[in-house]
């Protein structure tokens, strides 16, 4: 693996961590939360980041998550609480990794260092100063049926008020002391202190307790004095007795009684220090804690829940790289697929067409395995809003409630990249501009607590994803007189309800009165549709004063492969997406009249398209013409085709940048024949015919 | 009389003449993918005369352009003889594949870069910043164009926006 590869395996990694760290915190913040794991997970992140960005060499990296992680430490032994303040300034250093993981990608923005150091103070008024780690002299204990104690008293003993008899006695509450060995260490005479203390004291204890009980008889000299304390042989077959669970060689340890918590953080704090890659478990033994049998048994004990572990992988990290050439190469198959077909049924053999339509079978599944691949949740998306949302409404100091319903609707990744920046936008606009504060909320009768609801859910071959909010709604005559004033529209023009809403995606169109932090620039909203549009879907927009606006968002679920339906018009091949089809009509030559454009569809009023003229194709219409209907959302109409060729696999290419003004064509697709086709995009033909006969009503 | 055109000696660089409208024109190689019969050009609707459509090139979409009109000069008329030369332009740092209309292909020549003579400011009927510079080949001058500014997408792109509005 070379190094850049690796490097954005580190860059990917690490936004995920970041992302869940996110996540986590936000949800510990709301308080839909088991803490312990969740901050387990937290500390986890940042451990990971340091020591990923560690292996990179980003020393910067390193040295703010080293702090954090600290902090976080803290947090998990239960020495700090994770409160508001905490969890706030959490946030705010994992915005800024995050930003200093923007700058690996982006060399061009400079390392934020003012941000960086001042959280770093901040991280430092939770930590205490850095514990001394003793490393004591490599003396391997040997086992007995005791507990073997030896403390050094440290020369301020007696001054901290402490008396080191007391303790003894105190022992003797624990267990039954077999045997004492006073190691008195006088200093030269001259240097005599008779307030010092000079003693080292061998115990041998026999006790039940466990190794923390011991150590915390010892807990109030521990600081300035050294304390091993041995366990005896019996932990070592408490230990044999654990179940064999999934944890760390500390935890088993701990969790055995053969090393206290305080001599696990500090043998893993020396581990970091000296930053060399000796083993816990030798650490350990270097420092006293326990002995090379005890770490044995229990690396055995790890191994064996090693063993077990492939069994809980559930996901499989793959470059996107490879899976882009697999779903090219899918493709690919599908367009060979199709030639194939085409000389099939000119062939006419019953057996050939009989495992043609096997491999076709089999063919389809591919394709939607391979598609599926690409296929993540929409929730990713939506996460990252609701810090904007817990963000925002402090800032603004709304009471803004968000519920997300269709979390795990599925769509194409790459669209779920591009959507979140227009996804952003929208739900600023919601906070800043749409949801009251809550004084004008009480005041229209309102609940104080404004309802932001974000929604996905599957709707005939496409994606609709709705942002709602209980606002104040678009206000129209507010809208219009902006836009009479910004010169989008003339002032004499009328315009429906819905076209009067699709102004503020105009560019340069903003009707905040004043421009906050937040919104109200006039960018963003014409962007949110440009995106959107980018990604063949379309946005809408309904609202109701005092009730709220509703955006929806249409979109494909996929961006590379579709089921099509081939039709037609003079020589030029069409491919309509086929979950939008329903229904092929023949065109009745006493409909052919020029003069209107809709049919009696059993009862029903159809408009509907005529392509020829539409796209200005030559040639006289056909003296049999079929009709197309397709619908989608709420909207159905009539496409008038010369021939209906049936279904396909059709293989999108996105189109060129030459036709990038082109609408109503959302790519082209190769067929079977090797000819191009060009894929309709239907809503977008349907808003561009309308616009040209509106355009016609004008002239 | 152009900065950008840096004459250097010692070097010789290779162009493909083609013949559009009776006129020799010249291109470097360099940007020369390969050279197709034209045939099978999907026509795309509401596109201004000098798309031509696109071109199934081995499962690449090709567009095509006409480089005649977009000298302002009539149609290509399709013969036996007409070709599509597939070059390859950068374009925003990426390259793009584009097909332009000729009527035929003549050869591959050599053009010692000392013999290119700046463009003519006018009298080519063709904008000056189309054109790298003229070389005389055997008794007949050789328009050298700039593959990049004559299929400059960009410029395409904003015709083609022109058109559709």
């Amino acid at each position: 693996m070379d190094m850049t590869q690796a490097r954005s395996l580190f860059i990917d990694e690490a936004n995920s961590l970041l992302a869940d760290m996110e996540r986590f915190l936000l949800e510990i913040e709301a308080g839909d939360a088991t803490s312990a794991q969740h901050i387990d997970a937290i500390f986890r992140a940042a451990h990971t980041i340091k020591g990923s960005a560690g292996l990179f060499g980003f020393d910067h990296i390193v040295a703010f998550t080293h702090n954090v992680e600290s902090v976080l430490d803290k947090v998990r032994s239960g020495q700090l609480e994770l409160d508001g303040e905490l969890i706030n300034l959490m946030l705010q250093c994992q915005d800024h990794t995050a930003s200093l993981i923007r700058q690996l990608e982006d060399e061009s923005s400079g390392i934020d260092l003012v941000t960086g150091t001042a959280l770093i103070k901040q991280l430092h008024l939770y930590l205490d100063p850095a514990p001394v780690v003793i490393v004591a002299p490599t003396a391997a204990l040997t086992h007995t049926e005791h507990w073997q104690l030896d403390v050094h008293y440290g020369e301020d003993v007696f001054r901290d008020g402490m008396d080191p008899l007391s303790q003894l006695h105190y022992l003797q509450s624990l267990g039954e002391l077999k045997q004492v060995r006073l190691v008195p260490h006088w200093p030269a005479p001259a240097a005599f202190d008779p307030e010092s203390c000079y003693l080292q004291l061998k115990f041998e204890l026999a006790s039940t307790a466990t190794k923390q009980q011991i150590a915390d008889v010892f807990e109030f000299v521990q600081d300035n004095s050294k304390v091993q304390i041995s366990p005896p042989n019996q932990i070592k077959a408490s230990l044999d007795a654990l179940p064999t669970v999934d944890e760390k060689l500390g935890t088993l340890l701990v969790n055995a009684g053969a090393v206290t918590e305080r001599e696990l953080q500090s043998a893993l704090s020396s581990q970091k220090e000296h930053d060399n890659n000796q083993a816990l478990g030798q650490v350990l033994v270097d420092q006293g804690a326990v002995s090379p049998e005890m770490v044995a048994v229990a690396l055995d004990k790890q191994k064996a829940t090693e063993h077990k572990r492939p069994a809980d992988f559930q996901f499989l990290k793959v470059e996107a790289r490879k899976l882009d050439e697999l779903i090219n190469l899918v493709g690919e198959l599908v367009t060979a697929g199709a030639g194939i077909d085409v000389l099939v049924q000119e062939i006419a053999n019953e057996k050939l067409k009989e495992s043609f339509s096997v491999l076709t079978g089999l063919l389809e599944q591919i394709r939607d395995g391979a598609l599926g691949l690409r296929m993540v949740q929409v929730g990713e998306s939506f996460s990252r809003l609701r810090r904007i949302v817990r963000d925002v409404s402090k800032e603004l100091g709304k009471d803004i409630e968000l519920t997300v319903e269709g979390a795990d609707t599925e769509l194409d990744k790459s669209m779920v990249e591009k959507l979140s920046d227009p996804l952003m936008h929208i739900v600023r606009n919601a906070l800043d501009h749409g949801i009251e504060s809550k004084e004008l909320r009480l005041y229209k009768g309102k609940p104080a607590q404004g309802q932001l609801k974000l929604s996905a859910c599957h709707e005939a071959g496409s994606v609709v994803i709705e942002i709602a909010d209980d606002g104040a709604g678009l206000n129209i005559e507010r809208i219009r007189a902006k836009a009479i004033e910004k010169n989008i529209i003339s002032a004499d023009q009328e315009l429906a309800e819905e076209d009067i809403y699709k102004l503020i995606f105009a560019p340069g169109f903003s009707t905040a009165a004043a421009v906050t932090n937040l919104s109200g620039r006039g960018v963003g909203m014409d962007v949110v549709k440009r995106n959107i549009e980018e990604l063949r879907g379309q946005i809408q927009i309904s609202s109701v004063p005092d009730q709220g606006t509703v955006f929806r968002i249409r979109l494909p679920l996929t961006l590379a492969i579709i089921d099509g339906f081939l039709v037609s018009v003079a020589g030029t091949h069409l491919v309509l997406p086929l979950n939008m089809v329903q229904e092929c009509i023949e065109f009745q030559m006493s409909q052919q009249d020029n003069e209107r454009n809709y049919l009696d569809l059993r009862g029903e009023v159809l408009p509907f398209i005529r392509l020829r003229q539409l796209f200005d194709l030559a040639g006289p219409p056909q003296s049999r013409e079929n009709i197309v209907v397709v619908q989608y959302g709420k909207h159905r109409a009539g496409l008038v085709v010369d021939h209906l060729h049936g279904e396909l696999q059709a293989v999108i290419k996105p189109l060129n940048t030459l036709f990038r003004s082109l609408r109503g064509i959302g790519g082209y697709t190769i067929l079977g024949s090797g000819n191009v086709g060009l894929i309709l995009d239907i809503p977008q033909l349907v808003q561009f015919a309308t616009n040209l006969e509106n355009q016609s009503f004008v002239h | 009389m152009d900065e950008q055109f840096n004459k250097d000696p010692l070097s010789h660089q290779h162009f493909l003449t083609f013949l559009l409208r009776d006129e020799c024109f010249g291109i470097s190689i360099s940007s020369v993918k390969e050279i197709i019969e034209y045939d099978n050009v999907t026509p795309i609707p509401l596109m201004p005369d000098f798309v031509k459509g696109v071109l199934n090139l081995r499962g690449d979409v090709v567009p095509v352009i006409d480089l005649s009109i977009r000298f302002n000069k009539s149609a290509t008329e399709i013969s036996k003889r007409t070709c599509i030369v597939i070059l390859e332009i950068l374009f925003e740092e990426q390259i793009v594949t584009i097909g332009a209309v000729v009527d035929s292909v003549s050869e591959v020549i050599e053009i010692n870069m000392d013999n290119i003579e700046p463009a003519p400011t006018f009298g080519a009927k063709i904008r000056a910043q189309f054109i790298l510079g003229v070389a005389n080949v055997g008794e007949q001058f050789v328009i050298l164009l700039r593959g990049e500014r004559v299929l400059s997408l960009d410029e395409m792109a904003a015709i083609i926006e022109k058109v559709a509005d």
